[in-house]
C-alpha cells in the first residue's frame, strides 16, 4: 500500500482550496486601508482614543489586553497551565534505571558554561524589565515571562537538567505556575468583594493608597502582568524539561 | 492582473500560499512530526494573516507618546505621583482628540499573542502526545502505527 494516492487527493484538495480562497481575495479590505472595516470599528475607536483618559498606560496593546479584554487574558493563562499540567499527565513516569538508547551525560562544555553565566543574567533581567515595562513599550506578562523561561532553558542546555532543577524544583516550578494564575483570577474575585464587577479594577483604588479610580486600573494591569508571568515562565521550562527528559527530569538534551 | 491589484492582495496570496503548505504537510505527512510541523505554518499563516489586518497606511505603532498621554493643558504637576488625584474624569472637551487614522489597531495585535500562546501550548501538549506514541508503538511513521493499531486494513 502507498501512500501515493493519499498525496494525490490532498494535493487536490489543497489546489481546489488554495483556488477557491485565492478567487476571494479581492473581498477582502486592501492592505493597509485606513477604511477596513476592522479600523473604523467604534471599539477598535474607542481603544485608541478613550484608553488614555481611562486608564493612562501608553502601551495600547497592554491595555486592551490585560484591562478591556482582561477575561480573555485570563482564560490563556489558565490554558498555558492546563497545557503544563496535561504534559506532564501524559509523559511524566518515574526514574528508571538501565541502558538508554540517547547518552545524555557530558561535561559541560567550558565555553557554553561561562557564555551562560554571562548571558543568563542579563536575559533575565532584560525579562524583568520588558514585563515591568509593558505600559509603555512592547511588552508585557507574556512577552517577559517567555523570556524568563527562555533563560532557564538556556541554563539547562549548557549546564544540564539536574543543576537547574536544583534551582528551580519541579514542584516550586508548579506552584508558582499556579500562584500566577492565582494571582490574576484573585485580583478580579478582589474587585467582586469590593463591589465591582469581576476584573474591573476601578473599585481597587479602595485598598490602593494614593491612587484614583484611573491609576488603580493601572497598577491593577501590572499585577495581572506579573502572575501571567510566573505561569508562563515555568510552564515554558517544565514543558521542556519534561519533554527533553522524557518524562524522567533527569537526564536530558 | 495589475500592478494595483498585486499591490492590495499580495499579502493575502502568500498567507494562503502557507496555509495550503501547512495544509498539505498535515494531510499527506506520513511522519508525525512532519504533521506538527504541518499545523504549525498553518498557524503562522493565520496570525500573520489577522495581523495584517489591522495595518493602516502612514499609521504609527499602537503605543502613545508621553505627551499623548498627558494632554500639556495639566503639564505642571507631572512630578506628583498620583496623576488623578483632582482630576479623575476624562477631560474629552479639553484635550486634542487622538486621530485613530494615525494608530496601527490594537485588537488584532491582542487577539494574536492569544492565538500565539495557545498555538505553543498546543504543540508543546502535541509534541507529549508524540512521544507517548512513540513509547508505546516505536515509531512515528502513521502507517506503521496504523498495521499496527489495525493489522492488514487500508486507510
Amino acid at each position: 500500500m502507498t501512500s501515493n494516492p493519499m498525496k494525490l487527493v490532498a494535493l487536490a484538495a489543497v489546489a481546489v482550496t488554495g483556488i477557491l480562497l485565492l478567487s476571494a481575495t479581492p473581498d477582502f479590505p486592501a492592505w493597509g486601508d485606513p477604511q477596513s472595516p476592522a479600523s473604523t470599528s467604534a471599539m477598535s475607536k474607542h481603544y485608541i482614543t478613550e484608553s488614555r483618559f481611562e486608564t493612562q498606560v501608553p502601551n495600547l496593546v497592554t491595555s486592551v489586553l490585560a484591562d478591556y479584554r482582561g477575561f480573555d487574558t485570563m482564560f490563556e493563562t489558565v490554558v498555558i497551565l492546563v497545557a503544563g499540567l496535561a504534559i506532564i499527565g501524559i509523559l511524566r513516569r518515574p526514574f528508571q534505571p538501565g541502558p538508554r538508547k540517547v547518552d545524555g551525560k557530558k561535561e559541560p562544555d567550558l565555553i557554553q558554561v561561562v557564555t551562560c553565566r554571562l548571558v543568563v543574567p542579563v536575559l533575565q533581567l532584560f525579562a524583568l524589565y520588558v514585563i515591568a515595562h509593558g505600559h509603555h513599550s512592547p511588552g508585557g506578562g507574556f512577552q517577559g515571562g517567555v523570556m524568563l523561561g527562555a533563560s532557564f532553558i538556556l541554563m539547562t542546555l549548557t549546564g544540564g537538567l539536574p543543576a537547574t532543577l536544583a534551582r528551580l524544583p519541579e514542584q516550586r516550578a508548579l506552584f508558582l505556575a499556579g500562584l500566577g494564575v492565582l494571582i490574576f483570577a484573585g485580583t478580579g474575585l478582589l474587585c467582586m468583594m469590593l463591589g465591582g464587577n469581576f476584573l474591573d479594577y476601578e473599585v481597587l483604588h479602595r485598598i490602593m493608597p494614593g491612587t484614583g479610580p484611573v491609576m488603580a486600573r493601572s497598577h491593577s494591569m501590572l499585577i495581572v502582568e506579573i502572575g501571567v508571568a510566573f505561569t508562563v515562565c515555568t510552564i515554558m521550562f517544565s514543558i521542556y524539561a519534561i519533554l527533553s527528559s522524557r518524562g524522567e527530569m533527569r537526564g536530558g538534551l | 492582473m495589475s500592478l494595483e491589484l498585486v499591490q492590495d492582495y499580495a499579502n493575502y496570496w502568500a498567507y494562503i500560499v502557507l496555509m495550503m503548505i501547512g495544509m498539505f504537510a498535515m494531510i499527506s505527512k506520513n511522519n508525525l512530526i512532519k504533521k506538527l510541523i504541518g499545523m504549525v505554518i498553518f498557524q503562522s499563516a493565520i496570525i500573520l494573516f489577522y495581523v495584517s489586518t489591522g495595518v493602516k497606511e502612514g499609521a504609527n505603532i499602537p503605543i502613545l507618546s508621553h505627551d499623548e498621554v498627558h494632554p500639556a493643558h495639566h503639564g505642571d504637576d507631572h512630578a506628583g505621583d498620583s496623576h488623578d488625584a483632582p482630576h479623575d474624569k476624562p477631560h474629552h472637551a479639553d484635550a486634542a482628540a487622538l486621530d485613530p487614522a494615525r494608530f496601527s489597531n490594537p485588537i488584532p495585535h491582542v487577539l494574536m499573542l492569544t492565538a500565539i500562546v495557545v498555538g505553543v501550548s498546543t504543540l508543546g501538549v502535541a509534541l507529549a502526545i508524540v512521544q507517548r506514541v512513540y513509547t508505546d508503538y516505536g515509531s512515528i511513521e502513521e502507517d506503521e502505527i496504523l498495521e499496527q493499531i489495525r493489522p492488514g486494513a487500508h486507510d
